[in-house]
């Protein structure tokens, strides 16, 4: 009943992602092999699928960190072709969270937040640094502000890294493998952040294994295997009744050891 | 967990202790610290007893001036004192204000740094041949310690920013400024200063239209910027190669285009990355400004070498090139010195 009320909203939503046939090859080694996937204002994206399976180059095709060679890529209504306007414009409304964290070790943390919109946005220093201030404070690291990223523990550092592209106020987020370097005792700091991001309404695509956060606020689930989507659905019918084989296997893999 | 009952292992403390860990103990550190220990003593001794015995110390003293600024006006010395004021004050504030990060007095004083440059530059040169307040002192008579520091602050000063740029061109993905870097850098590298200066001595004047003469001490600046600016882009380009591919990443990911993210995110990393090596090429071309003697230029060993040549100081080579080491080694040293602060300061909080 819930359910279906979330998805009949969804239906009438904004599309703000749509990818049609999208092809990326590295060298001779075709990656994504034609990925259609549209997602709505507000929906949660969990994309899984064994390593190589093309999941992250496709993530991050939509923010250009890779370029596709084929088909077509509209992020809230901009195409993403060569012209450099385009592709930061779509940066701009994006956020991105790495695995690696990839923070600015030589600023300390909250000039990790405020360099984009003071650069970018062009937002006065007081009015970065306010923001900045709250985003620290929904993150739960208020207090390591005059720190640097180094002396931050593995799931602060991570935190750190979502309040840094929340800063932007970006429409969409993006999340490749967001706890898979982390210790494990770190890994939920991180999933409360990104659970409560969820259900503050951010449109969010995300590459994990953690099944426990896709089953909480996913929209939908993709599988990936081969460069493609093998399939998709609602967490609930993914768990319980996967359509194919491979995913399966996969879902063996992960939900038993 | 309980605190141990064992207590940790006694250390030797006190300074016997320190001196029988670190400097007798095996047998044979004994043995090597008394062999070091007697050749000290011996050089400090003979050291010592010229300089304060025998050496004439009177060619260093006599001629502090000529050392200081050489052939330059002695009635147009105060302006070369004012300069070096200007550089103190300048200094001093600096050393005031530098906790003031973020304030716009240190943003004034970037600008004064700046602007020193072409002040200094008109105070030593002067105005018109017959101006009364300061008549021109042309770059062909400066000489000295004055010189020697002339082309070496101009040529660091100038180098960085072109071997910054040098070495950005090397990785860029456009062929042309690739290759045309590259090129640069190459040729540079493959031959000696002294033919660089050679070169900027005959060569420059050629590229120049007939109406504009470089002095000699202008050619020899572009020859050592020129020469220092590939061996900058070098080090630079080995500090680039050293920042991960994710901070480019990171960088793109929130906006940032291709210059602010090379100016905020991988200049400043790759910078301080190569700190001690730029420095240390740095205190290099301070030393190899001495080679400007051979375009007839007489900086700091230059003079000194003229002032052994004076007939009442015939003989006096140890006092003359000992002061000229000495002043060599300060300005070194301090160099190095400053180089190791800024490691520091810059250091916090990396890894």
């Amino acid at each position: 009943m819930m359910s279906e009320g979330i998805m009949e909203h969804s239906d009438t939503a904004e599309q703000i992602i749509q990818c049609r046939e999208v092809h990326k090859w590295f060298g001779t080694f075709h990656v994504l092999r034609g990925v259609d996937l549209t997602v709505r204002k507000g929906e949660v994206i969990v994309i899984c699928g064994p390593s190589g399976s093309g999941k992250s180059t496709f993530i991050r095709c939509i923010n250009r960190l890779e370029e596709h060679q084929k088909g077509t890529i509209v992020v809230d209504g901009i195409e993403l072709t060569n012209d450099l306007r385009n592709i930061h414009a779509i940066q701009r409304e994006i956020g991105m969270v790495f695995q690696q964290f990839n923070l600015f070790p030589h600023l300390k943390v909250i000039d990790n937040v405020t360099l984009a919109p003071i650069w970018v946005r062009r937002w006065s220093k007081d009015r970065a640094v306010k923001i900045a201030e709250q985003l620290l404070e929904r993150v739960g690291i208020p207090e390591q502000a005059q720190k640097y990223p180094g002396q931050l523990s593995g799931g602060q550092q991570q935190r750190l890294a979502i309040a840094r592209a929340l800063a932007m106020q970006p429409k969409i987020m993006l999340f490749d493998e967001p706890t898979s370097a982390l210790d494990p005792e770190m890994i939920k700091e991180v999933l409360d952040v990104m659970v409560e991001l969820a259900k503050s309404g951010m449109t969010m695509i995300v590459v994990t294994h953690e099944m426990g956060f896709a089953k909480q606020v996913a929209d939908r689930i993709y599988f990936f295997d081969d460069g493609n989507i093998v399939e998709y659905n609602t967490p609930e019918e993914f768990f319980l009744k996967p359509r194919e084989d491979r995913t399966k296997k996969f879902l063996s893999q992960i939900l038993t050891h | 967990m309980e605190p141990s009952d064992i207590p940790p292992p006694r250390v030797e403390v006190g300074v016997l202790g320190w001196l029988k860990k670190n400097l007798f103990s095996p047998w044979y550190n004994a043995l090597l610290t008394i062999v070091a220990l007697v050749f000290v003593v011996f050089v400090v001794r003979a050291v010592l007893r010229w300089a304060l015995f025998s050496a004439r110390w009177e060619v260093v003293t006599i001629n502090i001036k000529v050392f200081m600024i050489g052939r330059y006006p002695a009635s147009e010395a105060w302006r070369v004192i004012a300069s070096l004021g200007i550089v103190l004050v300048l200094a001093a504030l600096t050393w005031l204000f530098r906790k003031a990060k973020g304030r716009p007095i240190r943003r004034w004083l970037v600008l004064a740094w700046i602007a020193s440059f072409p002040v200094i530059g008109i105070l030593l040169r002067g105005f018109g041949e017959d101006n009364p307040f300061m008549p021109r002192v042309s770059a062909e008579v400066w000489s000295g310690l004055l010189l020697t520091l002339v082309l070496a602050i101009v040529g660091i000063v100038a180098s960085f920013p072109i071997g910054v740029l040098m070495a950005l061109g090397r990785r860029s993905r456009l062929p042309i400024i690739r290759v045309l870097c590259t090129i640069y850098i190459e040729t540079i590298r493959g031959v000696p200063l002294i033919s660089v200066l050679f070169m900027s001595q005959l060569m420059l004047p050629l590229f120049l239209p007939p109406q504009i003469r470089l002095a000699t001490v202008m050619r020899a600046l572009v020859g050592i910027t020129l020469f220092s600016s590939a061996y900058t882009a070098e080090n630079v380009r080995g500090g680039l190669a050293a920042v991960p591919r994710g901070q480019y990443e990171a960088a793109q990911a929130v906006g940032l285009n291709k210059a602010l993210m090379m100016i905020l995110i991988v200049l400043p990393q790759a910078l301080r990355n190569v700190i001690p090596a730029i420095v240390g090429q740095f205190t290099a071309l301070f030393k190899d400004t001495t080679l400007v003697v051979i375009v007839g230029l007489l900086e700091l060993l230059g003079i000194g070498k003229a002032v052994t040549g004076q007939k009442q100081f015939i003989g006096l080579h140890q006092e003359v090139y000992f002061f000229v080491a000495v002043l060599f080694f300060i300005c070194c040293y301090l160099m190095s010195y400053g180089s190791r602060r800024l490691e520091k300061k810059l250091g916090v909080g990396e890894r």
